[in-house]
């Protein structure tokens, strides 16, 4: 019976938030800072399910018929819900942003504080 | 080496080193085509772990529908020029330090535990769509519902951002 421990996991989703998280603040195009942010919200998605199995396997040792850790997963297909709803208004934001000063560079985006 | 053991430290690499490569590729096409990897291999994780409705989905809304709406955005602005700006050498410098020093932190916070993950045989219904649909139209339909409201709102606020007005900044 293969065992995986959960740190592993813990530690795979750690490093693609923190590469996320490093790609948002070393890059100055908005599409690629938009791309980091769906890998971040990724790994929560893959830690989600991670700790939703670790839930079933505990409780299914002591129980055969349980379904323990469903809601876990629920979560993580509402969250790609929302991702979706966020990814089409955040791509009409940064095709506006196009639009009006003809680059997606965020360091033209201090403007706005005037 | 059992086979689950080897598919997830080949699924591990894969999606570290894809997610790498979204960040220090030049191209924003190449970014996306690495993020497309990255969603490869966090599905096979998920299949690895027996959410199976979560791995069509993550394969069908991501890689299929969110990045094609990336790709899309970036061909139709013409961007794939490898002429981008970048942020001084000392920023960078911060960036990484700043993330790395935030890893060890979470993970020196997060490594006492000793759950695992095993897959004995029998078990692992719960990620099937029985039975995640049968709980969502049951326990959780007031959400979806809400999420369907989201989306039409969603769709809304695109078509009313992406609308070409008058009220443009001058630059």
């Amino acid at each position: 019976m293969p065992v995986i421990p959960i740190n592993y996991y813990i530690f795979l989703s750690l490093a693609l938030f923190t590469i996320g998280i490093v790609g948002v603040l070393t890059r100055r195009n908005a599409i690629i800072i938009f791309m980091c942010i769906e890998l971040m919200l990724n790994a929560v998605n893959v830690l989600l399910v991670a700790f939703s199995k670790m839930h079933h396997v505990a409780a299914f040792a002591l129980d055969r018929a349980t379904t323990a850790g469903t809601e876990a997963q629920l979560f993580v297909f509402f969250i790609m819900v929302v991702a979706a709803a966020e990814v089409t208004v955040g791509l009409a934001i940064i095709v506006m942003l196009y639009r009006n000063i003809h680059s997606v560079d965020i360091n033209f985006l201090n403007r706005l504080k005037h | 080496m059992h086979i689950n053991e080897i598919l997830f430290w080949f699924l591990t690499a894969l999606a570290l080193f894809s997610a790498m490569m979204v960040v220090f590729s030049k191209n924003p096409v190449h970014s996306v085509l690495w993020l497309i990897m990255v969603f490869m291999a966090i599905t096979g994780h998920y299949i690895i772990m027996n959410a199976q409705f979560l791995a069509i989905v993550n394969m069908i809304v991501y890689a299929g529908a969110i990045m094609v709406l990336f790709l899309f955005v970036i061909m139709f602005m013409n961007l794939n020029a490898e002429s981008e700006p970048q942020k001084s050498k000392w920023m960078k410098f911060a960036a990484v330090l700043s993330g790395g020093s935030l890893m060890l932190i979470l993970i020196a916070a997060l490594k006492d535990n000793d759950g695992f993950i095993s897959s004995m045989r029998g078990e692992g219904s719960i990620g099937l769509i029985k039975n995640l649909g049968k709980v969502l139209f049951t326990d959780y339909v007031v959400p979806f519902e809400i999420s369907s409201i989201l989306f039409l709102s969603a769709m809304v606020g695109a078509i009313v951002l992406g609308k070409k007005d008058s009220s443009t900044i001058v630059s």
